[in-house]
């Protein structure tokens, strides 16, 4: 059974008119790298917060279909149990940072589950290096810069080991190289740990190298899932304006000249390797 | 005109944002201003209404030095757009935020009126006349910050990190929009570390790091400076990033755009 499956999953806010998730059927497997994206509203967050119980057990309103998560039904199952198993990090730090000192922020979560001191310290320290912030220990977290305070949060949820870790478009307020450590990061966590990653995200030029499972979403709705590589060759993607990598895009006018390369590239190297065979070729 | 003159800034606690930049910018410029974060980009923007007046140094709007004019009376002629429009709104209904200045400035009711429902008109935002902003979704807010600053006519606009949060097709109607307020000849400054989006746009890039402009020229030119764009903390576009790697095949490097790239690549194509 895949890590994460939702079988026709809606959910409606105590406000809501509609369904701000409707229908969603998706399977995630375990170790999966997965870019979540489509456009502003079209229910990214709300699907997020249906991994981690946040709905419906905090927001309340009406959840419908079926949701299990590491083995749980999220409908059934308590936040705190789910906290375990699957950790979320915000787009702001700042929304979730709070303490005076990095590694009391870190430990938190980890005091909260009543982990003996020795333990937590030994956890505290795997997490702080994991994440390349040991020398930060002492600092205050809201002194830091914004590349520095996204690592802490990600040291944060880290800590607790989960599972599954999503990410809710954590480098919006970074610079890019900022932003190309955090997926770095991540994608450690991924490739070393086996974490689960659920990435969402805009930045696809930037995201897309690191995720074997593409998911798009539309006013609600999954409109492709799948592969990289295909899903975002599919004339879908682009007419829903995602923002899809130029490489990929490149090769989609290029095409248009009767240009056809091997295979879809969606980063720098996959494409330059295929213009190269192109060029030496002829 | 803005004409920023070996301007020093130091903030209360001490740090130095500012240290010794001068620009120029004419009327009708498309600029850019790019670098990591905390490079001082926001600072020196500050600086063109009035906002933050200089430690050392001085800043020229249309001649008049931001010392002697009043950060009011310069809105008039400048629009700043924050980068999070919640420092901005505050307003019960999208009509009165986009009214606001106009009222303070002294306009007519029927000015105001048409003002208003242009700028709403413009930005998809009729449909929210009377909805209180803190309801709209956080690209929604942008847009209403947007709409407020432009229903006053400013001659000079500075949007401060305007794509942060915008999915893909807004940031198409955001760059369709920029084009417009060139067409009308206004004067266009944007602070961002959006490498795709500037690559789109080609303006003139000028480049920050640590309280100083290091580089200034055209966006085709400043990005595909590898050591340059690194050292700001930014990564080329991605189109560069490609022909980078084939410039060993003689292809220039100098690429930002998706379409200019086809075109190179055909030409080369047909050339060898």
């Amino acid at each position: 059974m895949a890590l994460i499956e939702t079988e026709n999953l809606s959910f409606t806010y105590p406000s809501g008119m509609k369904p701000a998730v409707e229908d969603i059927s998706i399977s995630i497997e375990k170790g999966d790298f997965v870019v979540l994206t489509g456009p502003s509203g079209c229910g990214k967050t709300t699907l997020c917060r249906c991994f981690n119980g946040l709905i419906p057990h905090f927001y309340g309103g009406k959840l419908e279909g079926n949701i299990t998560v590491a083995g749980y039904n999220v409908a059934k199952c308590l936040v705190y149990e789910l906290a375990r198993h699957v950790g979320l990090v915000f787009q702001n730090p700042e929304n979730q940072l709070f303490a005076l000192s990095v590694e009391k922020d870190v430990a938190f979560g980890l005091e909260n589950c009543g982990m003996p001191r020795d333990d937590m310290r030994k956890r505290v320290d795997w997490a702080l290096q994991m994440t390349g912030i040991e020398e930060l220990r002492e600092r205050a977290p809201h002194e830091l810069s914004g590349g520095q305070q996204q690592r802490v949060a990600i040291a944060c949820v880290l800590a607790m080991q989960p599972e599954v870790m999503v990410f809710d478009e954590p480098t919006s307020f970074l610079d890019p190289l900022g932003a190309q450590k955090i997926f770095e990061v991540i994608n450690d966590l991924n490739k070393e740990l086996g974490i689960t990653v659920i990435l969402v995200e805009h930045r696809l030029d930037l995201a897309s190298r690191y995720a074997n499972h593409v998911i798009v979403m539309n006013e609600g709705k999954i409109v492709l899932d799948g592969e990289p590589h295909k899903v975002f060759n599919s004339e879908r993607a682009r007419l829903i304006g995602v923002g899809i990598p130029k490489a990929t895009r490149l090769y989609q006018i290029l095409r248009e000249n009767g240009l056809k390369l091997s295979k879809v590239p969606i980063n720098s190297e996959e494409a330059s390797q295929f213009l190269r065979k192109i060029l030496t070729h002829d | 005109m803005i004409e920023v003159k070996d301007v020093y800034f130091t903030y209360p606690n001490g740090i130095g944002a500012l240290k010794g930049v001068s620009i120029t910018i004419q009327n009708g410029d498309f600029v850019a201003i790019m670098g990591q974060n905390g490079a001082g980009k926001t600072t020196l923007v500050k600086h063109f209404n009035g906002l933050l007046k200089p430690t050392k140094g001085k800043v020229l709007v249309d001649g008049v030095n931001t010392r002697d004019i009043s950060v009011a009376r310069l809105a008039r002629k400048v629009g700043f757009v924050f980068q999070n429009p919640d420092h901005q709104l505050f307003c019960e209904t999208v009509e009165d935020e986009t009214s606001f200045a106009l009222k303070n400035f002294g306009y007519k009711p029927n000015i105001i009126e048409r003002r208003v429902t242009w700028a709403l008109n413009l930005l998809s935002l009729t449909q929210y006349r009377k909805t209180s902003p803190f309801m709209l979704s956080g690209g929604e807010r942008k847009r209403v910050a947007l709409a407020s600053v432009l229903a006053s006519d400013p001659k000079i606009v500075i949007l401060d990190e305007p794509t942060i949060g915008q999915d893909h097709q807004q940031k198409e109607k955001l760059r369709q929009f920029i084009t417009q307020l060139r067409a009308q000849k206004k004067t266009v400054v944007i602070v961002t570390h959006d490498v795709e989006f500037v690559a789109e746009c080609n303006p003139r890039v000028v480049l920050m790091t640590e309280g100083k402009i290091v580089a200034d020229g055209r966006a085709n030119k400043i990005l595909t400076n590898y050591n340059l764009v690194t050292k700001a903390s930014l990564v080329p576009p991605q189109v560069t990033q490609i022909f980078m790697k084939l410039s060993d095949l003689g292809l220039p490097t100098n690429v930002i755009d998706v379409y200019e790239a086809r075109k190179v690549f055909l030409n080369s194509l047909e050339g060898s």
